[in-house]
């Protein structure tokens, strides 16, 4: 569904998303690269369980927690891409660790 | 301007006041519910959302006795409101924990338990001091400065909003009027006739109930009423949602039914000021984080003050007044955990017009020199 724009920068860092490995320019936000894998809902809704996708891309609705190097409910528009990162979406509600 | 006459009017739109128009609907009465608007302190829509018994009513086992009969009401209530407007309220009464973090504090706790039990004679307190180890297998991932907790059979929670929201959806269902906007400006009093000015219009009643909060404070005297209280602040943190954990509500901790974990307690004397404490603030998240360390990996998604409505006691008021009957107030810091007692035991009395002597030692003539001394 989404394309980088035509004067992108090139795709050097390499991240797994839901598992798969996906090169994403430097500089671009978690939430990036997941939507250039192909996906667009990274999380279900803890009530309903309602599927959501990054819409603001700024940080501002937390549509696009996901789980980011095992952490839960990170907003994946304001994490920036790293080699190795691991991007996988969020089910529901966090788990609590006691 | 022409007044829109009523049976009952309620001055006061929040918690206490839905609950009571909702009961006085119930009884048959044509009552119109005036809410002041955005403008309003709104302690309802801060409120923490406890059903609380066990440490209520020290010292003054009327106010026990009224707290306890209330949150047995609760049930009823809730099954009655829900299948009015389908609003789920995610009331649990499992019990509750009062969490103690030293020695000191646990054995100060067992005194007022104690006290709590002698004072309730024949009514009955049924509590239990439990020691850290049990405590553990009860309450998941507590922290090691807990030493133990007080439980109660009576405690629950409840989702303040949804509460506030189905009392006003069944008082208007049900026919009840509810004005907005409707800041009371002036008022008129005369025995069984009452009049009142509002941003919305002329009202008129032969009974009239203030439960405006803070705001019963200018009212009460225009209606031969007093209603010394003041605001006493408190904060809340909210965490994002995570999966339920907690079994049951702590004092100053608890899960709500959408899995947010929702932590306060704080009381400041700052007149009307809302603004938040940074100190306070960390000193609930740092007390929070001692009773369940695991509490430190969740995100602090909200937070906000909101203003108790404290009587100089910490008791509610109820009175009616003698100069001009028909006029009642309702006063108090708890409108979560007294919503049943508001609905189906006061209510009814004040559509009768007459309190009970139960709520006796409620009035605000302990307040007058010749009682207070």
């Amino acid at each position: 569904m989404f394309r980088t724009r035509p004067d992108a920068r090139p795709a050097t860092v390499e991240v797994l998303v839901e598992g798969d490995p996906v090169l994403v320019p430097e500089g671009a936000s978690a939430a990036a690269a997941f939507l250039l894998a192909g996906h667009v809902a990274i999380r279900e809704t803890p009530v309903t369980g309602a599927p959501r996708g990054p819409l603001c891309l700024m940080g501002v609705c937390f549509d696009c927690l996901a789980e980011i190097d095992g952490v839960a409910n990170r907003q994946a528009c304001m994490v920036t891409v790293a080699p190795g990162m691991r991007i996988a979406r969020q089910h529901g509600a966090r788990a609590a660790r006691p | 301007m022409s007044a829109r006459a009523f049976d009952a009017i309620v001055v006061g739109g929040g918690l206490v006041g839905a609950a009571i128009a909702h009961g006085l609907r119930g009884q048959g009465l044509d009552t119109a519910l005036l809410d002041e608007g955005d403008i309003a302190f709104r302690a309802s829509r801060g409120n923490f959302g406890l059903v609380w018994v066990q440490s209520k009513g020290l010292g003054a086992p009327w106010y026990q006795r009224w707290t306890r009969n209330s949150a047995a009401a609760w049930p009823d209530l809730a099954q009655d409101l829900t299948g009015r407007t389908g609003i789920e309220l995610a009331l649990q009464q499992p019990g509750g924990i009062a969490l103690c973090l030293s020695e000191a504090e646990f054995e100060d706790r067992a005194r007022r338990m104690e006290q709590m039990r002698a004072e309730a004679g024949n009514f009955g307190f049924d509590f239990r001091m439990i020691r850290a180890p049990e405590l553990r297998d009860m309450l998941p991932g507590l922290g090691p400065s807990v030493v133990g907790g007080s439980f109660t059979p009576y405690d629950g929670h409840v989702s303040p909003l949804a509460l506030l929201q189905s009392l006003h959806r069944a008082f208007t269902e049900a026919g009840g009027a509810y004005i907005p906007n409707a800041k009371v400006t002036g008022g008129t009093a005369a025995p069984n006739d009452f009049r009142v000015e509002t941003a919305a219009g002329v009202f008129a009643a032969p009974r009239i109930v203030l439960a405006a909060g803070l705001g019963n404070a200018a009212l009460a005297p225009v209606f031969g009423l007093n209603a010394p209280v003041r605001p006493q602040k408190g904060q809340v943190l909210v965490t994002e949602r995570a999966r339920t954990i907690l079994p049951m509500p702590t004092t100053s901790i608890r899960q709500t039914g959408e899995g947010s974990i929702m932590l306060g307690e704080s009381q400041e004397e700052a007149g009307f000021d809302l603004s938040q404490q940074p100190p306070v603030m960390a000193a609930i998240a740092q007390r929070a984080v001692r009773s369940f360390p695991w509490i430190a990996e969740l995100n602090i998604v909200r937070a906000w003050s909101a203003l108790r409505v404290m009587a100089p006691d910490g008791l509610p008021i109820y009175d009616q007044s003698d100069r001009f009957p028909g006029a009642f107030t309702a006063n108090c810091h708890s409108g979560v955990t007294l919503a049943g007692a508001h609905a189906r035991v006061l209510a009814p009395m004040i559509a009768a017009g007459a309190l009970d002597p139960v709520l006796d030692p409620f009035s605000a003539r302990r307040f007058d020199v010749q009682n207070a001394a």
